[in-house]
C-alpha cells in the first residue's frame, strides 16, 4: 500500500507550516536589519527552504564573503539533506518518475523528511507535494511578513514560537522510543554527542550543520552496527 | 544588487543539488543489511541531534525553554499529536517567561 492522499498531505503540513512561519519571520527580520531588500529575502526563503543554511548565508552576504565561501558553507551545513534524501529513496514509491523526484527534492526539509518517514506506508508523489505545499507557503510568507514588519511582534511571543519546531521533533521521535528500545538508544546517543559538541564548542569550533552530520553518522552508524533491523522493522 | 542575485543562485543551487542527486540516482532497494539499518536510524539520529541542545535555548532564556522542553517530552511520551505538543510547549514557555521574567 502507498500513501498518496493529497488531503492527508495538506493536513500533515499544517503544524509544520505554523512552526515555519515563526522561524522564517525571524529570518525576514534579521535580513531586513542587515539591509537586504524584502524581495531578496523572500526569494532566498522560497529557493532555499532551509533554516541553518539561510542564516549562515545571511552572515556571508553581510560580510561580503566570496562565492566559494558561500558554496562551501551551504554544502557543509546542508549535507545532512543528502542523508535524508538517500533515506527517502527507500521510502518513496518506486514508480515515482524522474521529473517528479526532481520536484519533491526541493521540499526535503528536516520536518518534511521527519513526517514522511514517520508514516508506516510508502509515500507517493501526490502526498509529498501536498505535504510540502503549506510549509513552503508558510516559510516564504513568514519571511515576507518578518521582513516587511520588522519589529511588530513582541519578543515574548517570538521566543515562545521558537520552541514549536523542537516540540514537533519530540512528538515525532519520542513515541517510537516507547516501542523500540533501539530507537531510544540511537536518539539518546545523537542527543548526548550533540550536547557534547556544544559543551566543547569553546575548544573545537565547527559549524552547527557539520555537528549534525557528525552526530547522525555516529548515532545511526553505531545503531546499525549494534541493532541491525530485521524484515519486520522495515518501513 | 547583481552580486546579491549571484549569492542567492549559489545558495539555492548547492542546496538543491544536495537534495536532488540521491533521489534521482538511487532507485534500487538497498539490500545491504547494515546500510538498510543505518538509513532506518537516520531520521531519529538527525532529529535527536538537532533538538538537543538547541531546544534549551530556543525559547529565549534557559529556564523557560527547559520548562517548555519538559512539557513537550511529557506530552510526546503520551503520544499527543504534533500540533498539541508544539503549541503546549510554546504556551509553557510563554507562561513561565511571564512568571519568572
Amino acid at each position: 500500500m502507498i500513501l498518496n492522499s493529497w488531503k492527508q498531505g495538506l493536513q500533515d503540513g499544517i503544524p509544520i507550516a505554523l512552526g515555519y512561519v515563526s522561524v522564517s519571520f525571524a529570518f525576514g527580520m534579521m535580513a531586513s536589519n542587515q539591509g537586504i531588500p524584502v524581495w531578496a529575502s523572500v526569494l532566498i526563503s522560497f529557493s532555499n527552504l532551509t533554516s541553518a543554511g539561510q542564516f549562515a548565508g545571511l552572515g556571508i552576504i553581510a560580510a561580503n564573503g566570496s562565492m566559494m565561501e558561500m558554496a562551501l558553507s551551504q554544502f557543509v551545513i546542508n549535507l545532512r539533506y543528502f542523508l535524508m534524501s538517500l533515506s527517502l529513496t527507500q521510502k518513496l514509491d518506486e514508480k515515482t518518475k524522474t521529473l517528479q523526484r526532481a520536484v519533491i527534492a526541493h521540499g526535503i526539509t528536516d520536518e518534511i523528511f521527519a513526517l514522511s518517514s514517520s508514516k508506516p506506508k510508502k509515500v507517493g508523489f501526490l502526498y509529498m507535494i501536498s505535504l510540502m505545499f503549506l510549509p513552503i507557503l508558510g516559510w516564504t510568507g513568514g519571511t515576507f511578513l518578518g521582513a516587511a514588519a520588522s519589529t511588530l511582534l513582541p519578543v515574548i511571543l517570538r521566543d515562545s514560537l521558537g520552541v514549536m519546531i523542537y516540540g514537533m521533533f519530540l512528538a515525532i521521535i519520542i513515541p517510537p522510543c516507547r516501542t523500540s528500545k533501539n530507537i531510544g538508544i540511537v536518539v539518546l546517543m545523537a542527543a548526548v554527542t550533540s550536547c557534547l559538541f556544544q559543551v566543547l564548542s569553546a575548544y573545537i569550533s565547527i559549524g552547527s550543520g557539520f555537528v549534525i552530520i557528525l552526530c547522525t553518522l555516529f548515532a545511526a552508524g553505531v545503531g546499525a552496527f549494534l541493532f541491525p533491523i530485521d524484515g519486520e522493522e522495515q518501513r | 544588487m547583481n552580486r546579491l542575485l549571484i549569492y542567492i543562485v549559489v545558495m539555492a543551487g548547492v542546496t538543491y543539488l544536495i537534495r536532488c542527486l540521491p533521489l534521482i540516482f538511487f532507485r534500487k532497494k538497498i539490500q545491504n543489511r547494515y546500510i538498510q539499518s543505518f538509513l532506518y536510524y537516520v531520521p531519529y539520529a538527525v532529529l535527536g541531534s538537532m533538538t538537543f541542545p538547541a531546544i534549551f535555548t530556543s525559547g529565549g532564556d534557559l529556564l523557560p525553554s527547559c520548562i517548555g522542553c519538559i512539557v513537550a517530552l511529557f506530552l510526546a511520551y503520551q503520544k499527543r499529536s504534533l500540533l498539541v505538543v508544539a503549541l503546549a510547549a510554546s504556551a509553557a514557555v510563554c507562561i513561565s517567561t511571564i512568571f519568572i521574567g
